[in-house]
């Protein structure tokens, strides 16, 4: 066979099975595109790089497979960076295609030069500056491979110009691997596990990132409900049981449920599964679970002993654990342990709404209303700031990959592209962003690309003319010094939908809010809905930063 | 609380032979603020696989989490901490002095016969000296050659040599070949 650089990229990723990718073209991957043209692939025109990023992440996070996106060199390539470094963070497997200069250009300062390959060394899992065509048949079934793989994460794969656009005669297609799943794990070792589990009386487990599939949250039901131990959650953990569920004890940290935080700190056994134990999750890290043993899964070796000594660790996927140490789990009543769990339930309620009917525009009522009218299986993306908390603290999430969030690097701008790239790869889902007025217009201009794909997306723009959570921050740490959170300019977001050809409504005017609101969820088709919010609205409960998670303010 | 001493780190890090694979393992120091004392690089014994020498002051307990942080990397294959005791090391130094200083009187020669240096090159305006050793072996010769005049003088980073009897990578590559191989 002989075809050129950009074809085989093309071939390649239809192999893969790629059906969509987000992207922008520019001069140095014009060959790429022009190759595009002639296969099924759908491409997604973003209007900045980054959105092409948070798309590629929308896809992924929905699916588990990895989602790719297209950029040309230069501020193609930086324009990407954020997006990339955001899904290192949580552990979301993209591959980004960035166009290069020629090869014979590379390192003169040529227009549109950046040095992709350097930049992006300390923000991916791994990355590739292919110099010839016939390298692009290991370099990208390798690529998606260490995407996918172990503990998922982003590859840049840096294509110049001319690697594109020359010809390369070769025998066969390569063979794409199924993703790496981490050494197979002996009965021993689980063993020992399952008896330092049967044998505590006061387990707690706590789920991250790690977990959330469907395969691994029925086990850990399976297992929380054999052994009667209770559930809680990081961020990148939600969906793996539900917040109803009996033994659930919703999600723990600086936004987590008070009974989460006290509770954890009276187990004597704490099993981390899939987590990582982040800042937000633990607060003061060397506080936190002082008095437990601690079991730490993690399919990462890097991340056992990083935060927290493990008394007892396994590097292996958790699901794989999971499978395995279920049988050697004693059935156990747990009675005590139960009780605490209830006692303290009653006695620390979680977050509290004026009852529904009272407040209507209290964002908890709001989250809980859109909650009550969309479909089980709705996938929910959120931006970044009080409106991601809130929907994290309420939303009865039951599914995994259904809620799809910035944890780790906290990205504003994040919702509306990741949503768009969410509902390109489940057509049949309904998908709900919610967004703030600061957020959203960290990348507004992907409202054009929702509206000319005439996607199944609602925004809610909670709107409360303010960076609430930085605001909420000097309210109570910086003595109410609002510096630079109130927004002095009222942009009206439904007339700037309605300019980007989306249907905009603003429930700030509106006679029937509630009835507009469900009107709004149930127009197929891509719709901006402007919320009002009390700027005075907080975060609560709340972990002031460098303090212990039980010293939560309320 | 105490807080933990540092103490001198010998790392070995075999790896493939890419571009750009020193900027992968460097930024993972760079990271964690971690200031590389020496650092030395060239293909390993095994063809095709590049080993690195790095020298750190750290405590036991980052150079843990630094070991791990840097096998994360996919080009990276394995990575070998040490203590000072658990090696033989190496350094090589060159001195540059006038050859008139050294014809001048037999205390240069004097120091090159009792530190166990030697002279590789000599014109008729400067004497190259040679000296391997541990770095304040290197040091104290400079020291003591600095009244003469040096005009230049250079070190090598650290080389090292395990005093485990085995090759420790060969023994990991074959553990790998057993071992469905596995991507963090």
């Amino acid at each position: 066979m002989k075809m050129t650089g950009a074809e085989i990229i093309v071939r390649l990723l239809e192999q893969k099975g790629i059906e969509k990718v987000a992207g922008i073209p520019g001069a140095a991957n014009l060959h790429l595109y022009h190759a595009l043209k002639e296969s099924k692939i759908k491409h997604v025109l973003a209007r900045h790089e980054q959105g092409a990023g948070f798309m590629a992440q929308g896809m992924a996070r929905t699916t588990g497979r990895a989602g790719v996106c297209f950029t040309t060199s230069g501020p193609g390539a930086t324009n990407l960076l954020t997006a990339i470094a955001d899904a290192k963070l949580d552990s979301v497997p993209i591959v980004a295609i960035t166009g290069q200069v020629a090869s014979a250009a590379i390192g003169t300062d040529a227009f549109q030069e950046i040095d992709t390959y350097g930049l992006t060394v300390p923000i991916t899992k791994h990355n590739f500056l292919v110099r010839k065509p016939e390298e692009l048949l290991t370099i990208i079934p390798e690529a998606f491979h260490i995407a996918e793989s172990g503990r998922p994460g982003p590859v840049v794969i840096d294509i110049p110009k001319d690697v594109q656009q020359q010809s390369c005669t070769f025998e066969a297609w390569p063979v794409f691997k199924e993703p790496g799943k981490g050494r197979p794990v002996t009965t021993n070792e689980v063993r020992e596990i399952a008896l330092r589990i049967n044998e505590a009386d006061r387990p707690v487990i706590l789920a991250g990132g790690g977990v959330n599939t469907e395969e691994s949250a029925a086990l850990i039901i399976k297992l929380a409900e054999t052994n009667n131990i209770p559930v809680t959650y990081t961020m990148r953990g939600i969906g793996c049981i539900s917040p109803n569920h009996r033994l659930s004890l919703g999600m723990i940290g600086m936004h987590g449920t008070r009974y989460a935080n006290a509770l954890i700190e009276e187990a004597d056994l704490l099993i981390a599964l899939g987590a990582r134990f982040d800042d937000r999750a633990t607060g003061v890290s060397s506080n936190f679970c002082q008095n437990s043993e601690i079991i730490h899964i993690d399919i990462d070796a890097s991340e056992i002993n990083k935060i927290k000594k493990a008394d007892y660790s396994l590097n292996a996927s958790a699901e794989d654990v999971l499978r395995e140490i279920i049988p050697f789990i004693q059935v156990n009543k747990r009675e005590q342990w139960i009780d605490r769990f209830s006692e303290l339930k009653s006695e620390m309620p979680y977050v509290s709404a004026p009852e529904e009917g009272e407040d209507i525009f209290h964002p908890l009522n709001i989250i809980k209303s859109v909650a009550h009218h969309v479909p089980e299986d709705s996938i929910i993306s959120t931006d970044v700031g009080q409106h991601q908390m809130w929907v994290a603290q309420v939303w009865p999430f039951k599914n995994p990959r259904t809620f799809i969030s910035s944890s780790g690097l906290g990205t504003m701008g994040f919702g509306v592209p990741a949503a768009i790239g969410a509902a390109l790869a489940n057509p049949r889902k309904k998908v709900v962003c919610f967004s703030g007025d600061g957020s959203i217009l960290m990348n507004i201009q992907e409202l054009v690309t929702m509206s000319e794909n005439n996607l199944n997306i609602t925004v809610l723009v909670f709107n409360n003319q303010s960076l609430g959570l930085v605001r909420q921050h000097q309210e109570l740490f910086f003595s109410k010094n609002y510096m630079a959170t109130q927004f002095e300019a009222k942009p009206d977001f439904p007339a700037i939908a309605r300019a980007f050809g989306i249907s905009g409504m603003d429930l700030t005017t509106s006679a029937n809010p509630l009835d507009d609101l469900m009107n709004a969820l149930e127009h197929p088709g891509p719709v901006l809905v402007n919320v009002p919010i009390n700027t005075s609205e907080k975060v609560l409960p709340m972990v002031r930063p460098g303090a212990p998670n039980k010293d939560m303010i309320y | 609380m105490t807080i933990p001493l540092k103490e001198e780190f010998t790392l070995s890090i075999y790896s493939e032979n890419h571009v750009g694979l020193l900027n992968q393992i460097t930024t993972v120091f760079t990271r964690r603020h971690i200031n590389i004392e020496s650092l030395t690089t060239s293909e390993s014994a095994i063809s095709g696989i590049h080993k690195f020498t790095v020298v750190v002051f750290a405590t036991a307990d980052n150079i843990e989490k630094l070991a791990k942080q840097i096998e994360k990397r996919i080009d990276v294959l394995k990575v070998f901490v040490f203590r000072a005791d658990e090696i033989i090391h190496q350094e090589i130094a060159l001195y540059k002095v006038s050859t008139g200083s050294l014809l001048g009187g037999n205390e240069i020669e004097m120091l090159v016969r009792q530190y166990g240096a030697r002279i590789l090159e000599i014109t008729p305006e400067y004497t190259v000296i040679e000296k391997t050793g541990h770095k304040n072996e290197t040091q104290e010769l400079f020291e003591k050659l600095e009244p003469y005049g040096v005009s230049q003088f250079v070190r090598s980073g650290r080389i090292a040599i395990t005093k485990n009897k085995k090759e420790l990578l060969e023994t990991y590559l074959k553990k790998l070949e057993t071992d469905e191989v596995q991507l963090n």
